[in-house]
């Protein structure tokens, strides 16, 4: 699904990313974890071509085409999503037509035809509801005056209603209570099958709880420093990173 | 993102005026230069009576003795007055029949989407259509006189109900009141009359299309709206120009008196001709436009979406004589390229419990200057008054500018004021979360700024709603990356 090679990466001349190697196949969840800083969504940020950041070297490729220089709505059509940390509010836009928006770019993107209202409505009902959410919330505009549940819920929504190929999680666990990571952690469920990826980037063991990485990999500093399964999780849950420093 | 935005910016700031083209008609147009002849030979052919001349030629009087305010934000070569032709009209004469109506200027509306044909036409709205310096037609008149409503050509109003003319004509804008003001007393031409009867609630949209067509000629027009007691009434106007190199003048004045319980919305269009990217041509839209709550719990709103002329120097305003009277001003204005919009609004507390609103969305692209002037004054004896005010300011690169420039004025302890101002550019990380959508950069910026300008839009009918959209969303195609 998505090769990663050697990246490196800087934002204003500070170099964070020193040569990622990452490759998620199709059907697979990875997890990063890492210390504040180690440069976790600065990866996330890159993957989606955030031009904030100078990709230095290295490369990025989706399904062996080669995304590096992409432009950020090509990424997206390209299959690549990501939940943000923090999702920005545009006020006056209504959830609906955004979304409507968004999907439809996608679907003209794939040469099928734009959804129409009707349908569209119907189906992103059909989410919100698993995601216990009111059908009120699509007359909202984009996360403007969100609680950070319902922005999270929102990112989860959108996830669903785009379907990508790839989907970014940026610390999407962090300040949410035990309800809503339920929620988030169904919505991810419910979105990973054998045809897509799912990379989860997090601080913490909660959200694994609910979902099952097939692979985890802890970062330092701006590297992938070891790679296995979720025994390494329990490690960092109990002894932190520093096992990992030279 | 910076530098590609601004080229996105740049690329849309091309965008083509669409409505620049020009109609070959006859016409019948003076010779540049203004005097009292002017004035008398213009007065003569329309026919009008001897007060009416009287009036024009005071104010001429009075415009000679002032001099041009130039306390706004604007920057401008000055105007030669004397340069310019003060009647231009088609030579065919308005008649009651469209089919007498020379038909290059009917295919001009046809262009500007305007059908006069009143099959054809958008359910539920009457449309006067000025051409110049005169009016050409007006439809739904009969539909309309079944409810008592007049709307006519001002020029027709002279001459069928003078009594009203002569009873509010400067009833709200004096002759003297400004430099604009007063050259548009003494030489306007034509425009709009309108009057519902008491206690009507008018059956349909009312709205003028201005277009100016003929060059070196300045348009003049003057609005009367009249709501007497009880009535509602909801009135559009839209404007559009040629693509001329050179400056073309545009003073106008709108008068409204709202009688007790009375309500006039009051909604513009403007898309003049803005000038080239250079600077060169475009309108200099010198507008006056002010509203008389007269009656108790009478209302008036005004909403403008602003998005042509090179200058636009406009201040609508509500005087709330009445108790419980209630002013509302909701504006866009847009200024790309090298534009310059210096509007906003007065809000003149005068009876008791009178209420106020101000939202105002400034959004300056390219090397736009954007100014909001706003005064709220809360006379003496205006018991309880109460003004919200908002003006929010949106940069769209780092070449334009946005200023505010609120004016309060209480005399009274009672009042509640409150003002609420923001400016931000638009955001690098609303178009990322845009973008990381699928969202192209275009469809982002018009989305981001339609959304921005909600609150305005909302205000406006329904059919012009769609349309005030699709103007921001052409008007600022390519303004980012």
């Amino acid at each position: 699904m998505i090769k990663i090679k050697n990246l490196e990466a800087s934002i204003d001349d500070k170099t964070i990313l020193k040569g990622i190697d990452l490759e998620i196949p199709a059907g697979e969840v990875h997890v990063i974890m890492g210390r504040n800083g180690s440069g976790k969504s600065t990866l996330a940020n890159v993957i989606a071509g955030n031009e904030a950041y100078e990709v230095d070297g290295g490369s990025i490729a989706m399904n062996d085409t080669d995304i590096t220089e992409m432009s950020i709505e090509n990424r997206a059509l390209e299959g690549i999503f990501l939940c943000f940390q923090y999702p920005v509010a545009i006020p006056g836009v209504g959830m609906a037509y955004f979304l409507r928006s968004a999907l439809n770019a996608h679907r003209k993107h794939q040469g099928k035809d734009e959804m129409d209202a009707l349908e569209f409505l119907n189906n992103a009902k059909a989410i919100l509801s698993e995601l216990g959410l009111d059908d009120s919330f699509l007359k909202r505009s984009i996360n403007d005056g969100f609680s950070g549940g319902e922005k999270k819920k929102s990112e989860i929504l959108q996830l669903l209603t785009i379907n990508p190929k790839l989907a970014v999680l940026d610390e999407t666990d962090s300040g949410l209570d035990v309800d809503a990571l339920r929620t988030v952690a169904k919505g991810v469920n419910k979105f990973k099958n054998e045809n897509n990826s799912v990379l989860i980037i997090t601080h913490y063991q909660r959200l694994l709880n609910y979902i099952k990485p097939d692979v985890v990999h802890l970062m330092i500093d701006g590297k992938i420093v070891e790679s296995g399964d979720m025994s390494l999780v329990e490690r960092v849950e109990k002894d932190g990173y520093s096992w990992l420093e030279k | 993102m910076v530098d590609k935005n601004q080229q996105v910016i740049d690329k849309t700031l091309d965008q083509e005026y669409k409505y620049g083209f020009t109609t070959d008609v006859d016409q019948t147009k003076f010779e540049p230069g203004l005097d009292e002849e002017v004035i008398a030979k213009l007065s003569k052919i329309k026919n009008e009576p001897e007060w009416l001349l009287e009036w024009r030629l005071k104010a001429f009087k009075n415009w000679k003795k002032m001099s041009e305010p130039t306390w706004a934000k604007i920057d401008y070569e000055p105007i030669d007055y004397q340069a310019l032709s003060y009647y231009a009209a088609p030579k065919q004469k308005k008649n009651d029949s469209l089919d007498d109506v020379d038909p290059e200027i009917l295919e001009t509306y046809n262009k500007l989407g305007i059908s006069l044909d009143e099959q054809k036409r958008l359910e539920g709205v009457a449309v006067d259509a000025v051409f110049d310096s005169v009016s050409i037609a007006t439809t739904f008149k009969d539909e309309l006189a079944k409810h008592g409503v007049i709307f006519c050509s001002f020029s027709e109003a002279v001459q069928d109900h003078p009594e009203l003319i002569k009873k509010y004509l400067g009833s709200v804008i004096p002759a003297t009141d400004n430099y604009f003001a007063a050259l548009n007393s003494a030489v306007f031409s034509d425009g709009s009359f309108v009057y519902i009867p008491k206690g009507v609630r008018c059956p349909m949209e009312l709205s003028t299309y201005f277009r100016i067509n003929a060059t070196n000629t300045g348009q003049f027009e003057r609005t009367l709206i009249i709501a007497d007691e009880g009535s509602y009434v909801s009135y559009l106007e839209g404007c559009t120009a040629p693509m001329r190199d050179e400056n073309q003048l545009h003073a106008a004045c709108v008068e409204l008196v709202a009688h007790k319980d009375a309500t006039i919305k009051y909604s513009t269009i403007q898309n003049w001709f803005s000038g080239d990217k250079e600077g060169k041509g475009g309108i200099y839209n010198f507008v006056t436009k002010r509203g008389n709550c007269l009656g108790d719990n009478s209302k008036i709103s005004w909403t403008q979406v602003e998005t042509g002329s090179a200058i636009t120097w406009k201040y609508p305003s509500v005087i709330m004589q009445g108790d419980n009277s209630v002013g509302e001003f909701y504006s866009v204005a847009v200024t790309k390229n090298k534009q310059q919009a210096d509007t906003g609004t007065k809000m003149i507390h005068i009876g008791k419990n009178t209420k106020s609103t101000i939202i105002t969305k400034g959004i300056s692209a390219g090397e736009g200057q954007n100014t909001y002037r706003g005064g709220v004054k809360i006379l003496k004896n205006a018991e309880n008054a109460q003004n919200f005010s908002q003006c929010d300011s949106i940069l769209i690169g780092d070449k334009c500018g946005a200023h505010t420039f609120p004016y309060i004025d209480v005399k009274n302890p009672s009042a509640k004021m409150e003002h609420e101002a923001t400016t931000s550019s638009i955001g690098e990380d609303q178009l990322f979360y845009c973008n990381q959508r699928g969202i192209k950069l275009d469809d982002a910026v018009s989305m981001i700024v339609n959304g921005f300008c909600k609150e305005v839009f909302e205000e406006l009918p329904m059919e012009f709603a769609v349309e005030a959209k699709q103007l921001i969303e052409v008007t600022l195609e390519n303004s980012v990356g």
